[in-house]
């Protein structure tokens, strides 16, 4: 077993005050008679399974302490990345915190008004943190919750890219119930409030190649252009995901098979993935979700103005 | 020890490599073999982290197989190679981030890969650690040779590229090739790995098993009849 001898040539201090004390004596002398004892008597079963838990206990939480701040690290970076992805700016291989910091700009928003809340910092808030603090949320009445998340946390945080003075995208953050997990994304709009430049999703453990094809770049790509609210009617389609929306309602729909876009009402629609109707259905409801009053909606109304006046 | 290597290190290095290898011929770990296996740089994380795991908890276990109660015995291997999973996991999301997030949960699987578990109790219970960590290293590479085999064949047929460069240019991209999509879908792997399995036993037939029962032979006492 453990030889003493050959690791206390390089320890000498520390096995001497080691072996003065009256503690690790009884220790040693307990350690030595348990492994003296024949392999399935209850105490030495006992003895081997504590020291075993406590062994491997300090090894686990060693690693994920240590290597914490990395783990974050890497987090932060990641999610730097994909907002500059869906606003379109991410290079390869250039430096993405110089460009996350030279172009994107994170402001919070009172969901609730929709105005910008300014006593707060928007890098420091985290809106996933706050939407898990009772203080800082809001439980969303079981009528209204189609995404599924039953708490919101009252500010979002959303980021603006601005190109000489005017913003050229607003990315809003967006999470709702797909099969298995809480989607977590970015959608990004033009400045008109309306039309989508792009969406991605960087966190959720649907089915992998069937609703986890959410990730896949040439299906984001398909809702480039797509309207969110209804500019006029949109009747329900026989077949598909898309319900009814008045004028003014967020419309945009996840629909079975592939969109006609020479129909009327195709800009409101997008393609579901196949073999994940579930996943389509989830999407559809946290867009529309976040896209409604109880999201956005009144937020881009006041950008929406602010722009014209 | 004169060498470095001595014969019975050496030969749990490369026995499970064709002769003793754990898909092929133990049949052991083929969930996630069927599951890493679409991508090359998937695949080879995956495979480093469990020759990795199998070597070190088949050290670690054969380090105190002497101790190790029989009633918790299951236990006791399971616990070493939790922590060692965890452990490997919590390395990859600090340094290998990007990796981390297409195994996902795979690599939380590693616990229950036969292969690592089938190593501990099969050889690490009864052999001294150096040997316990050199068998799980043989396994793990024997492993490791499969994977990449099979996503060699995925990545290229699935995709057109290898370790994400491009390789066959694509029909849709102006190209001559049309990737087949079965795959990118699991069930490819089970007809790649069923390939390998049957032409490693063409060439050495001495890997397949008897039956274990024979349908009797109806045709011949009824065949004069037709």
């Amino acid at each position: 077993m453990l030889d003493n001898k050959v690791s206390c040539k390089h320890l000498e201090g520390l096995c001497a005050a080691l072996d003065k004390n009256e503690y690790y004596q009884k220790f040693k002398a307990y350690r030595d008679k348990v492994l003296a004892l024949g392999n399935d008597s209850l105490e030495k079963t006992i003895a081997i399974a504590v020291s075993l838990c406590l062994v491997c206990a300090v090894l686990v939480s060693f690693a994920a302490v240590a290597l914490k701040p990395l783990q974050v690290n890497n987090k932060e970076a990641d999610m730097k990345k994909n907002i500059l992805d869906v606003a379109g700016l991410l290079e390869e291989g250039a430096d993405i915190n110089a460009a996350f910091a030279e172009k994107i700009e994170a402001k919070i928003v009172d969901l609730e008004t929709g105005d910008y809340v300014e006593n707060i910092n928007a890098n420091e808030y985290d809106q996933r943190k706050a939407a898990k603090d009772p203080a800082q949320s809001v439980a969303i009445p079981k009528e209204k919750d189609i995404a599924h998340i039953r708490i919101k946390a009252k500010y979002a945080k959303v980021f603006l890219v601005k190109e000489g003075g005017s913003i050229k995208s607003i990315i809003l953050p967006v999470n709702g119930y797909g099969l298995w997990s809480t989607l977590y994304g970015f959608l990004s709009l033009d400045p008109d409030g309306q039309t989508v430049q792009s969406i991605n999703f960087y966190d959720q453990a649907e089915t992998p190649g069937l609703g986890g094809e959410v990730v896949n770049p040439n299906w984001r790509a398909l809702w480039k252009g797509k309207k969110v609210y209804a500019e006029t009617d949109q009747p329900s389609l026989e077949k598909g995901l898309i319900t009814e929306a008045d004028v003014g309602e967020p419309a945009l729909s996840l629909i079975k098979g592939v969109v006609d876009n020479t129909k009327p009402g195709s800009q409101y629609q997008v393609d579901g993935l196949a073999g994940a109707t579930l996943t389509s259905t989830g999407v559809t409801n946290l867009v529309r979700y976040w896209m409604s009053n109880e999201g956005f909606a009144p937020y881009l109304k006041k950008v929406r103005t602010a722009k014209r006046g | 020890m004169s060498a470095v290597l001595n014969d019975e290190t050496k030969k749990v290095l490369t026995t499970p490599l064709v002769n003793d290898n754990p898909i092929t011929l133990q049949v052991l770990g083929i969930c996630s073999a069927l599951a890493v296996t679409s991508q090359m740089s998937t695949s080879l994380i995956m495979a480093l982290a469990l020759t990795l795991v199998t070597a070190f908890s088949s050290a670690a276990i054969s380090a105190i197989r002497n101790h190790i109660p029989s009633s918790i015995r299951i236990i006791v291997q399971m616990t070493i190679i939790a922590s060692l999973v965890i452990v490997v996991d919590q390395i990859l999301k600090a340094f290998a981030y990007e990796v981390s997030k297409q195994l996902s949960v795979f690599v939380g699987l590693i616990i229950t890969n036969c292969i690592v578990m089938g190593r501990a109790e099969g050889y690490a219970m009864k052999n001294p650690p150096l040997e316990s960590f050199m068998d799980g290293i043989g396994n793990g590479l024997g492993y490791s040779l499969i994977l990449i085999i099979v996503a060699f064949f995925r990545e290229t047929l699935g995709s057109g590229k290898l370790l994400g460069i491009e390789v066959f240019k694509l029909a849709k991209d102006g190209g001559w090739y049309d990737p087949n999509g079965l795959m990118l879908l699991p069930p490819s792997a089970f007809f790649i790995i069923g390939l390998i399995i049957w032409s490693v036993r063409q060439w050495k037939p001495n890997q397949v098993e008897k039956a274990e029962f024979k349908i009797m032979s109806i045709a011949h006492g009824e065949g004069g009849h037709h």
